[in-house]
């Protein structure tokens, strides 16, 4: 509030936003700059390292085998005598991408359809959700297979499969969240000033639910990246011989034993991003509540 | 009714249709405002005054709520059935309303300068920017100290007094023709109260604005109003000018809420209360519903159906006993008018 009082008036003159306003408390938190830090740096590092180093990840040493962490294969070699840390690269890229877009697919129309269904109500509330429980009894695996077999094994597929199961509860949560928000004062008093219905939603309605939206999207990151996993562990997801992080702990976990490392480094690389996701979630709920800041 | 009349409601009948019947909040009302003035709309919890103004503005949800009859013209528009788009440009623009609770009227996400001019934006077609500019004048209007800076705080920064303050220059910003006030000042303590009222009368008198007036609260109406309603179970029972509602009271239910006034109540004397409580307004009620509470009440009182009518110069009743010239009220214990100014 201080800060409010000392800033310069030109600074009033502009009306500044919540985002805006979100931007300079997050900035403030440093674990969940932090965590973007690392997130950035894990992104760059699975989309350019790859092409500074000599090796390919699909170049086997047969001979070699696995082997411990060493000066020439810094994080090992997998059975198949490939450079492990080159594998866990190229593995981010695809984890990576298919954790955040399938995500954002998941929010966009989790958001969207909640929204309307929360917000319309009766019958069309009621038909929506009846659509949502049924999409949610079809049995995952057997909807993945139905697309591969009608559309060929396309890696967009694998987006669109994950995207279209998580934004399921996402739609739940919303709705939950507007139908409470629908009955509140300022909606009302927003309607009774004449705003349009989608401008209720958009101004008034979304951002006083973001803070449930944002938890469940950073929780949604990790399980989408391991539904990619199961989905390429059943030879679904992405074939051998590329690899993502899923499926080099699914060969890690089975050469525990003999060669820790294979499970360690994917694994390493898996929960850095989950821990920074997380830190940078709760960071965005925070500094998205204008109440939380006591600055 | 006259012809001047900015807002005129016609047998406004808006029932709710629920699991355990049909609730007949508002039941044939019928009212008009003319430009400028103050109409009160006194009545208990349940008696339908804020139903009928939500009414007036749409915001009931249909379902479960219906509007079974009536029709409301606002400036020859009827607010009851005219397309949504045409309702949107009178909401929030002509026609703006204050609500109850300041607490919850506020989007907490957004900050205050941003709220007050969003009718702007919505109207006026201003841009974000432009419109938070006009946003300190606004607040400084009603009474907000250094509102430079405050235009950029957020409701919770705000105490009650200060966001119904917010809540009226919002509802005020776009110099609408009417004001509905739902009980503004309910939720406030009473030094806030007056403060609130002294306010909206100021801003009423600079721009002209007719003001409805919904409250529970007999004596606010004394002071506040030019003319009012007395509403009970969902009807208007009695409608005057305000000094003929105390001083010649024509309905025994108008009477009696004046004597159940502390402050006209000799000191130490037992309070006088209404025996009895408010009808069940999901059963059909045939004839007076306050009959049964009426010390005066007769076999026909509950028998036949009662109207409002025209019993003196402008003052209507809906008792059938004064209607006929068989009752003279006397006001409450003969005191003055209660001193709200």
């Amino acid at each position: 509030m201080n800060t409010a009082i000392a800033e310069p008036p030109e600074a009033i003159e502009r009306g500044t936003s919540l985002w805006r306003d979100a931007w300079h408390r997050l900035a403030k938190n440093r674990l969940a700059v932090g965590g973007a830090i690392v997130l950035l740096i894990l992104t760059l590092a699975s989309f350019l390292g790859p092409l500074l180093l000599s090796q390919s990840y699909e170049t086997q040493d047969l001979q070699l085998g696995a082997t411990p962490p060493s000066p020439q294969h810094w994080l090992g070699t997998d059975t198949l005598g490939r450079d492990l840390l080159v594998r866990v690269l190229y593995g981010g890229r695809v984890s990576i991408a298919v954790g955040l877009c399938a995500t954002a697919v998941a929010l966009t129309i989790g958001v969207l359809y909640g929204t309307v269904a929360g917000f319309l109500g009766g019958k069309v509330d009621a038909l929506m959700m009846r659509i949502v429980d049924i999409i949610f009894a079809l049995p995952f695996t057997v909807f993945v297979i139905l697309l591969m077999v009608f559309f060929g094994r396309k890696f967009v597929l694998l987006f669109a499969a994950i995207g279209a199961v998580q934004w399921l509860t996402m739609a739940r949560i919303v709705r939950g969240q507007v139908k409470s928000l629908r009955r509140m004062e300022f909606i009302e008093a927003a309607e009774a000033l004449g705003l349009p219905t989608a401008q209720i939603i958009f101004r008034h309605m979304i951002p006083n639910a973001l803070g449930p939206i944002i938890v469940y999207a950073t929780l949604t990151v990790p399980s989408v990246m391991l539904l990619e996993a199961f989905l390429s562990f059943l030879g679904l997801g992405v074939q051998p011989p590329m690899s993502s992080w899923g499926v080099l702990i699914n060969e890690g976990a089975a050469n525990m034993e003999e060669s820790p490392w294979m499970l360690l480094f994917p694994g390493l690389a898996l929960a850095l991003t989950l821990f920074s996701l997380n830190f940078l979630g709760d960071g965005l709920r925070a500094a998205l509540d204008p109440r939380a800041s006591k600055d | 009714m006259n012809s001047h009349a900015l807002l005129v409601v016609e047998d406004l009948r808006t029932y709710f249709h629920t699991r355990g019947g049909i609730v007949r909040a508002v039941d044939g009302v019928s009212f008009s405002i003319g430009k400028g003035e103050t109409l009160g709309i006194v009545g208990e919890s349940g008696s339908g005054k804020s139903v009928a103004c939500y009414s007036l503005l749409r915001l009931i949800l249909q379902p479960p709520g219906r509007f079974e009859s009536g029709r409301a013209l606002f400036d020859g528009t009827d607010l009851l059935h005219c397309p949504e788009d045409e309702l949107r440009h009178i909401r929030g623009n002509r026609l703006s309303m204050i609500f109850q609770d300041p607490m919850t009227s506020l989007n907490p996400y957004m900050r205050i300068g941003d709220q007050v001019t969003e009718p702007l934006r919505i109207h006026r077609g201003l841009s974000r920017t432009e419109a938070f500019k006009r946003g300190p004048a606004a607040l400084r209007e009603v009474g907000i100290q250094d509102a430079d800076n405050r235009v950029r705080s957020y409701p919770h920064e705000f105490s009650g007094g200060m966001r119904q303050r917010v809540m009226i220059a919002m509802a005020l910003i776009t110099k609408p023709e009417l004001l509905i006030a739902d009980e503004p000042t309910t939720a406030l303590d009473v030094t806030v109260q007056a403060q609130i009222l002294e306010l909206i009368r100021e801003m009423q008198k600079e721009l002209g604005t007719a003001v409805i007036f919904i409250t529970h609260d007999i004596g606010i109406v004394s002071g506040f109003c030019d003319r009012a309603l007395v509403m009970y179970a969902g009807r208007v029972l009695e409608a005057a000018p305000t000094t003929l509602l105390f001083e010649k009271p024509k309905h025994p239910y108008n009477q009696a809420l004046q004597r159940a006034i502390p402050a006209l109540n000799e000191k130490g004397r037992e309070l006088y209360t209404i025996p009895g409580a408010p009808p069940d307004v999901s059963k059909p009620i045939v004839g007076c519903p306050f009959a049964l509470r009426c010390e005066y009440a007769l076999e026909k009182c509950v028998t036949s159906e009662i109207l409002l009518k025209e019993v003196a110069l402008s003052h209507h009743s809906a008792c059938l006993r004064v209607q006929l010239g068989e009752l003279d009220l006397t006001p409450a214990s003969g005191a003055e008018i209660p001193a709200n100014k």
